[in-house]
Parts: structure tokens; C-alpha cells; sequence
């Protein structure tokens, strides 16, 4: 019934919002911050461990939402860890430009894995109104890389 | 069985309801449209309401043919404009059976009448310690002018419970009304849950005390009658766009002798009797608490909508209404996975329901593909929404031009998430 839908459920985002990766405080997470979606009401703790050379050592994140916003957290986490924050900001750029259909954006030297992850929720870019579920972790923890401890869509 | 299901019953009973509901459905153009190639299923009425035919063309005319500013010109069409209006106040009192046109105030919708209250007879009236009591059902329009308030002249905020079905427990709430409480404000119908509340024994218990009430009616003049003599109601506030009507309109019934000990709300034109600089005189209700152009064209489409409800007959939409509830309360709870939240003996046709296999967002996205309009999220009820131990729900909200056959492509399409999600 539903099989146009498919291109924004792909298969690996109902996975990663059935079963989320890294939904927990990581132990030595020095930075967090609180994201919410005013309009629904999501709201996500996103918690990063970062060490003196910048580098997200691990990351986590607490909350509830819809499938978008959960796989998004989900793959979010696994895609910084392992980053400086300054790369986890321009991957940050990266997405948003996925995400609302900004065909110029530069993806070469990219990760496959994270572009692979990325692209899976690019979809949200033909339902403007679900763009800021994708957005909602990313946000949030730009917010935490920045010592903020707030995030939110608006 | 609730009252809104025995009205039904008794229509059936006596073969008088003869609701044409296709012929209805021809009245709202916007019904004929079609989503995404599929036809619109319209579910979201309890949010705003589609306009029929009659609003359309009222407020079309006013502007081809009798438009201008009210209460101010000397001229004919000043005249035609502000006779329009007026009948159009006139028009709500009859609905609501209010004593007199000057106890009707003309807000923007009922978020305004409401924060209308709290701004003039609250800060008038209510000082430190001073309470407030609201329920655990109330959209946030009837939460947070309360908690400003507070913020403002320290009064004290408090809430009556509801059980887990969404029941209004007026034992609990009989024991909040204290020496120091001040106003009552609940609502007549719960937006996202549908429960309707025993508003007329609530009123009873709070003049016993000598409390005033303000019944936020936004939902419960829509689903049913409202009589403000019969309920001894202080206040009564609703919106024009849940109505049927236009947005931009909400009215403020309030008692003739409460509006008069109350001061304006806002300053400004039409408001006032004399201004100099050293003093105004203020004008008369319901002028009084209309400062500035009113809606005018808002007003007379409330008006067409009003007249549409009421020439379809109350008690028949209720009865309609009442019919589709039941069968969209049958037809949900044999969906697996479905919990419905708020299961209130006496409701209005809102079902608010959550899925095991998706996320409340997701359903709303997804069913909107086969053309079915519900609201998914937290209704602007946050804290009852805590209350029932979720952060968002599904809701399907009927009104007068809904029909059983659309109720069965909801569920149709509620299986189609499950095969999605599954």
C-alpha cells in the first residue's frame, strides 16, 4: 500500500529506530546537551566523550522519537565517533545539505559507511515537515561540541 | 452507555435521522479535492474544521458587496458592515443562549479569550496565594495564561487529577475548592483525549463556594449544545475555525456583571467613550474589550457557520457524531498493536491512539500518502500527554461530514503501516 513510502523508511532506518545504536550515556561523557522539537515534542539527550586533542572518543544519546529521529540519533553517534568535532561540524553541513536536497554539496573524501548512512535518511528532503526529526540529533550535538546545553529545530 | 450514544440510540429508534451526509459533504468544496490522487479523508476537525459552502460565500459577499470598517463611518456600506457584524453577535448569543449581546466579546480565537481573562478579571482579582484550578485535560491555551498570571500577582496554580481512562474525577477536583480559590478553569471537552467533563456539576460545586468558572468550550460547542444559563457558566470561550467558520475569530461569553467590574483588556480604538490626555472613558460592553478593527469578515463568517450548524440540527450532528465514535472506537481496538488512550465513559469524537510498531509521526506521514489527515503529536496538551505516560499521539478527530466508510480507510490504512514497520 505504502511502497512510495519506502524511499524515506528504507530498510536501515526502520532497523536503526527499532533497534538504536548507543542509547546510553557513555561512560566519561564530558559534554551533553538536550535537543527538543518544539513542534512534536521530541526531545534527546545527545552526550559526547571528548578528549584533550578534540577527538569524540565515544558518543550516546537518551530520548524517544519518531523513526526518523531515532535513526538519525542512532547512526549519528556511530558517525562521529572516532572524529574530531571540527569534522563531525562539516559532516554536520554535509547532512543538512542531504537532507534538504542541496545538490551542491560536497560529499568526495567522504567515509562510505558514513555517506552510505547519511543518503539512507536523505529521503526526508521530499517531506519538508520531517526534515527537523532527521536534523534533531545533529543539532543537538553541535550544541554539545559547542559547551551548549541546549539545542533546539527552531 | 454515554448521553451522546443514547441520543444516537433514540434517533435510530425513532427513524429521524435522516442525516444526509453525502449531501453534507457537498456542501464543503474542499471535500471533493483529492491527496496525493487519493480522496481526502478528512480527520482533523477537532484541530480546525473545513468551511462549508455558506461561510465561503458569506464572507465573499461581505467584501463584494458591504465591506467597510464598523462602528465608525458615517456612510452606507460603514452601516451595512457594522448591522452584519452586529447580527452576527446576536447570532452566537443565540447559540449559546447568553442573556444579552453585550456579554458576547468578539476575541481572535480562544487562546485570546482566555488570556483576555487572566489578564483583566486576574490581575484584578487575584492576588499571592490566590489559586487557580484547572485540570489535568487542559491544551496548553488554558494552562499557560494561568501559570503568566501566576508569574504576575503570585497565585497558585492547581490541578484536578483524572483517572488512567481519562475520567474527570470530581470527587478529587471538590476537594482543591478551598477558601483561597479564585477561578476555576476546565475544559467542557479534551482536544486530544475527547473526554467530556461533568461541566455543569463542576460550575454547581464551585458557586457553592462562590467561585466563578471559565469553561474553555473550544471543543464542546462544537460536539455539543451549550446552553451558558442552563450550565450558570461565568465564562464560556470558544474559537470560530473549530466551528466551521473562519479563523481568526474565538468569542468571550462572560456574565454582563463580571465584564463590567473588570478592566480593559487592551487600549485603543472602538474601546473607548472619550480620551484625553488625562483620562479615557471607557465604552460600554461589549465595546469595551474590543479595542481596534475587529474581525469583521471573521465575525459574519462565524456567523454563516453557525447558522449552517444549526439549520443541520445539533442534535443530529451529535447523534452523527456519536455513531462514528463508536464505530472508530470498535473498528481501531481490533487493530494489533493499537492502544487507544482515553477511554472516558462520556467522550466526543476524538479517538487519540498509539501503535506498538510506530511512532506517532511516522503514522501521521505515512497515512497521509493514502490521503488521511490526523494530527500526530502532543496535541498542545504536553502535560497530559505525561499524565497518560506518552509524548505524542495519534488522533482522529470527526466532525458533521465524516463517514463510517472513511473510518474504514483509516484502518486500512493503519494496516498499511503495519506491513511498512512490520
Amino acid at each position: 500500500m505504502f511502497d512510495d513510502m519506502r524511499e524515506l523508511y528504507q530498510d536501515v532506518i526502520l532497523e536503526h529506530g527499532k533497534n538504536p545504536r548507543n542509547r546510553c550515556c557513555p561512560s566519561g561523557a564530558n559534554r551533553q546537551a538536550l535537543g527538543q522539537n518544539p513542534v512534536c515534542g521530541d526531545a534527546f539527550v545527545i552526550y559526547l566523550t571528548v578528549d584533550d586533542d578534540n577527538v569524540v572518543r565515544d558518543a550516546g544519546f537518551k530520548g524517544d522519537g519518531c523513526a526518523i529521529s531515532m535513526a538519525s540519533a542512532s547512526m549519528m553517534t556511530e558517525i562521529v565517533k572516532g572524529k574530531t568535532l571540527e569534522e563531525a561540524n562539516k559532516l554536520f553541513e554535509t547532512f543538512q545539505g542531504l537532507a534538504t536536497g542541496n545538490d551542491d554539496v560536497e560529499t568526495e573524501g567522504l567515509d562510505e559507511d558514513d555517506l552510505d548512512r547519511m543518503q539512507a535518511l536523505s529521503g526526508v528532503r521530499q517531506f519538508p515537515i520531517r526534515v527537523k526529526c532527521a536534523t534533531l540529533a545533529w543539532h543537538t550535538m553541535q550544541a554539545a561540541a559547542d559547551g551548549k546545553d541546549k539545542a533546539t529545530t527552531e | 452507555m454515554s448521553a451522546t450514544e443514547m441520543a444516537a440510540t433514540r434517533l435510530h429508534a425513532s427513524g429521524v435521522n435522516d442525516y444526509d451526509v453525502a449531501a453534507i459533504r457537498a456542501d464543503f468544496p474542499i471535500l471533493s479535492r483529492e491527496i496525493y490522487g487519493k480522496p481526502l479523508v478528512y480527520f482533523d476537525s477537532a484541530s480546525s474544521a473545513q468551511k462549508p459552502r455558506s461561510v465561503i460565500d458569506a464572507v465573499s459577499h461581505l467584501y463584494e458587496h458591504d465591506y467597510a470598517n464598523v462602528h465608525r463611518g458615517l456612510h452606507f456600506l460603514s452601516g451595512a458592515a457594522t448591522d452584519a457584524y452586529e447580527a452576527a453577535r446576536e447570532t452566537v448569543r443565540a447559540l449559546i443562549n447568553a442573556r444579552s449581546d453585550r456579554e458576547i466579546v468578539f476575541t481572535r480565537n480562544a487562546t485570546e479569550a482566555i488570556n483576555l481573562v487572566a489578564a483583566s478579571y486576574g490581575r484584578a482579582f487575584l492576588g499571592e496565594g490566590d489559586e487557580v484550578v484547572i485540570s489535568a485535560m487542559e491544551h496548553h491555551a488554558n494552562i499557560v495564561p494561568w501559570q503568566l498570571l501566576r508569574d504576575d500577582v503570585g497565585s497558585v496554580l492547581t490541578v484536578a487529577p483524572i483517572d488512567d481512562d481519562g475520567n474527570f474525577l470530581f470527587d478529587e477536583f471538590e476537594k482543591l475548592l478551598g477558601p483561597r480559590t479564585k477561578l476555576v478553569a476546565i475544559t467542557h471537552a479534551s482536544n486530544a483525549l475527547g473526554s467530556v467533563t461533568p461541566i455543569k456539576r463542576i460550575i454547581a460545586a464551585a458557586h457553592a463556594r462562590d467561585i466563578p468558572v471559565l469553561v474553555d468550550g473550544s471543543q464542546g460547542v462544537v460536539h455539543m449544545g451549550v446552553d451558558v444559563q442552563d450550565l450558570d457558566a461565568d465564562f464560556y470561550v470558544f474559537t470560530g475555525h473549530k466551528l466551521y467558520g473562519p479563523s481568526g475569530i474565538g468569542v468571550l461569553y462572560g456574565k454582563e456583571d463580571l465584564l463590567d467590574r473588570m478592566p480593559p483588556y487592551q487600549g485603543g480604538g472602538e474601546m473607548i467613550r472619550r480620551v484625553t490626555y488625562e483620562k479615557t472613558e471607557f465604552a460600554e460592553l461589549p465595546a469595551k474589550f474590543e479595542a481596534g478593527t475587529p474581525p469583521i469578515a471573521q465575525a459574519i463568517g462565524l456567523a454563516a457557520a453557525i447558522d449552517y450548524v444549526t439549520g443541520l440540527g445539533l442534535d443530529r450532528i451529535a447523534a452523527h457524531e456519536a455513531d462514528l465514535l463508536a464505530y472508530a472506537t470498535e473498528r481501531l481496538s481490533q487493530v494489533p498493536g493499537l492502544t487507544i488512550i482515553g477511554r472516558a465513559e462520556e467522550k466526543c469524537s476524538i479517538v487519540s491512539f498509539v501503535m506498538d510498531f510506530a511512532h506517532p509521526h511516522d503514522v501521521g506521514t505515512i497515512i497521509d500518502r493514502a490521503g488521511v489527515a490526523v494530527r500526530a503529536g502532543h496535541h498542545c496538551a504536553q502535560p497530559l500527554m505525561d499524565r497518560c505516560g506518552v509524548t505524542a499521539t495519534t488522533r482522529a478527530s470527526f466532525g458533521l461530514y465524516n463517514t463510517k466508510a472513511e473510518i474504514d480507510m483509516l484502518v486500512e490504512a493503519l494496516e498499511g503501516v503495519r506491513d511498512l514497520f512490520g
